[in-house]
C-alpha cells in the first residue's frame, strides 16, 4: 500500500531506517496505549468498591504478588517516559528549542532512566 | 557508430586507472498500475563513487528498457529523482553507492511512500504540486529571506535574489509518519512553504490555509522530514515556527476588542 491510508497505522511502530525523533514518536504511542489500558483497569478495580469491602479486599490482596508489582513498575515507567517526552514535544511544538529536539530527547530519556531506577529501588528494595 | 562503454567511462573519470569495482545486487520494486508490486534483481559491477541514479540508469540502458523512473538535472536541483534507497528517502542523483551499501551488498530501490505509484519508481506528485501552489510560494526570494533565520548571513552585501531551498522532491512527505495514515494531510513541504511565505508577506490567508486539523496540527513531531530533506529546508522547524506564529496570532485576537479582531 503506497498511498496514505489509516490502514497503514502499523507503520507508525516500525523503527527501521528511521531516526531518534521517530523512536520517541513510537515510544510515546506505546506508553500512551499502556497508560490508557491501565486507566481502564484502574476504573474496573475501583468498581469493586461498589461490591463491598470483602470483594475489594480480596482484590487488593492480589496487589502484593510480584507480577502485579512488575505491572505497577511498568505503569510508573510509562508515565515517566510519556510525561517527560511529552514535555519535550510540547516545548518544541510551539517553536521553542526546536533545533535542539534531539538533545532534549536524550536529556528526557536519561532523566526518565534515573527516575525509573529510583522508583524501582523504592518498590522492590524498599527504598 | 559510437557506443557508450560504461567501464571505459569509469576508467576515464579516474584518470586512466581502473577503480575498485563493487559487485552489488540492485533490487528494484517494480509495479504497473493496478498490478501487484514485485522485486527484480540486477547484478551490477559499480564504482562505489557512482550515484544510485547512475546504477538505475545503467539497468535501464543495458538490462531492461521498460524500467520507468524520473530524473532530470543530475545535480539535486530539480527534485525529480527522489526514491527510497534501502528504506531511507534519498535524492538518488547525489547519493553515492558507498554511502548506502558495501561490496557484495544489496541496494534496494523503491518508490516514495504516500504518493500513488504510476509505474515502477514513478509516483504521481500532481496533488502535492497543487497544494504547493496554494501556498503562493515563489521559487525565488531575496538572499536575506531565502535562508533559515539561524543560518549565517551570506558573505555578500549584494542584495540579489536566489532560488529558495525547497526543490519539491517530496522526500519529506514520504518519510512523515502522519502523512502515512492521513489522506488529507498537507504534508511537511506544503507547511514549510506556507511558513516561508507567511514570514515574508504576513499574508493572513496563508495562515488561514494551514491553521486546521489537516495542516499544522496534524504533525506529530517525529522530525523525519528534516532528517531526510536534501536541501536544508528544515521543514520541522518551519512547521513549529508557523505554529508559534498562529498561536501568538490567536492569543492577540483574544485580547482584542470584537471590532479589532482579524482572521483567522
Amino acid at each position: 500500500m503506497n498511498q496514505p491510508s489509516p490502514r497503514n497505522i502499523l507503520r507508525w511502530f516500525d523503527p527501521r531506517h528511521r531516526q531518534p525523533g521517530t523512536w520517541a514518536f513510537i515510544l510515546n504511542r506505546i506508553t500512551a496505549l499502556g497508560l490508557t489500558l491501565y486507566l481502564a483497569m484502574h476504573l474496573i478495580v475501583l468498581g469493586k468498591l461498589a461490591q463491598g469491602p470483602a470483594a475489594y479486599d480480596s482484590f487488593v490482596a492480589l496487589a502484593h504478588s510480584p507480577l502485579v508489582k512488575i505491572g505497577e513498575m511498568l505503569v510508573i515507567a510509562a508515565g515517566i517516559l510519556h510525561g517527560l517526552n511529552g514535555l519535550r514535544v510540547a516545548i518544541t511544538s510551539l517553536g521553542f528549542a526546536t533545533r535542539y529536539q534531539r538533545q532534549l530527547l536524550w536529556a528526557s530519556t536519561i532523566l526518565s532512566g534515573i527516575l525509573i531506577l529510583i522508583f524501582a529501588r523504592a518498590m522492590f528494595l524498599g527504598g | 557508430m559510437c557506443r557508450f562503454d560504461p567501464i571505459a567511462s569509469i576508467i576515464h573519470n579516474h584518470g586512466g586507472t581502473l577503480p575498485t569495482l563493487w559487485k552489488i545486487t540492485l533490487e528494484i520494486l517494480r509495479q504497473r498500475q493496478n498490478q501487484p508490486p514485485h522485486v527484480e534483481l540486477f547484478e551490477l559491477e559499480v564504482d562505489p563513487d557512482e550515484n544510485v541514479l547512475d546504477c538505475i540508469e545503467r539497468v535501464w540502458a543495458f538490462h531492461d528498457r521498460s524500467l520507468t523512473f524520473r530524473h532530470a538535472c543530475h545535480h539535486s536541483t530539480c527534485g525529480a529523482c527522489g526514491m527510497r534507497v534501502n528504506g531511507v528517502e534519498k535524492l538518488t542523483c547525489i547519493t553515492p553507492v558507498r554511502e548506502v551499501t558495501h561490496p557484495n551488498g544489496v541496494l534496494r530501490v523503491e518508490p516514495l511512500r504516500n504518493f500513488p505509484v504510476l509505474s515502477d519508481l514513478v509516483v504521481d506528485v500532481s496533488g502535492f504540486f497543487q497544494r504547493m501552489e496554494q501556498t503562493q510560494l515563489s521559487s525565488i526570494a531575496p538572499l536575506s529571506q531565502a535562508k533559515l533565520p539561524f543560518e549565517p548571513n551570506p558573505p555578500t552585501i549584494w542584495q540579489g535574489q536566489r532560488l529558495i531551498d525547497c526543490i519539491e522532491c517530496g522526500l519529506c512527505v514520504s518519510a512523515c509518519p502522519a502523512a502515512n495514515t492521513s489522506t488529507s494531510y498537507f504534508g511537511p513541504a506544503v507547511l514549510a512553504a506556507a511558513q516561508h511565505v507567511y514570514r515574508q508577506t504576513n499574508n493572513p490567508t496563508v495562515m488561514q490555509l494551514v491553521n486546521c486539523a489537516d495542516g499544522l496540527w496534524r504533525c506529530h513531531s517525529a522530525y523525519e522530514c528534516s532528517a531526510v530533506c536534501p536541501s536544508n529546508v528544515d521543514p520541522a522547524w518551519r512547521i513549529m515556527d508557523m505554529r508559534r506564529a498562529t498561536v501568538a496570532h490567536s492569543l492577540r485576537n483574544i485580547f482584542k476588542r470584537p471590532n479589532q479582531k482579524v482572521a483567522p
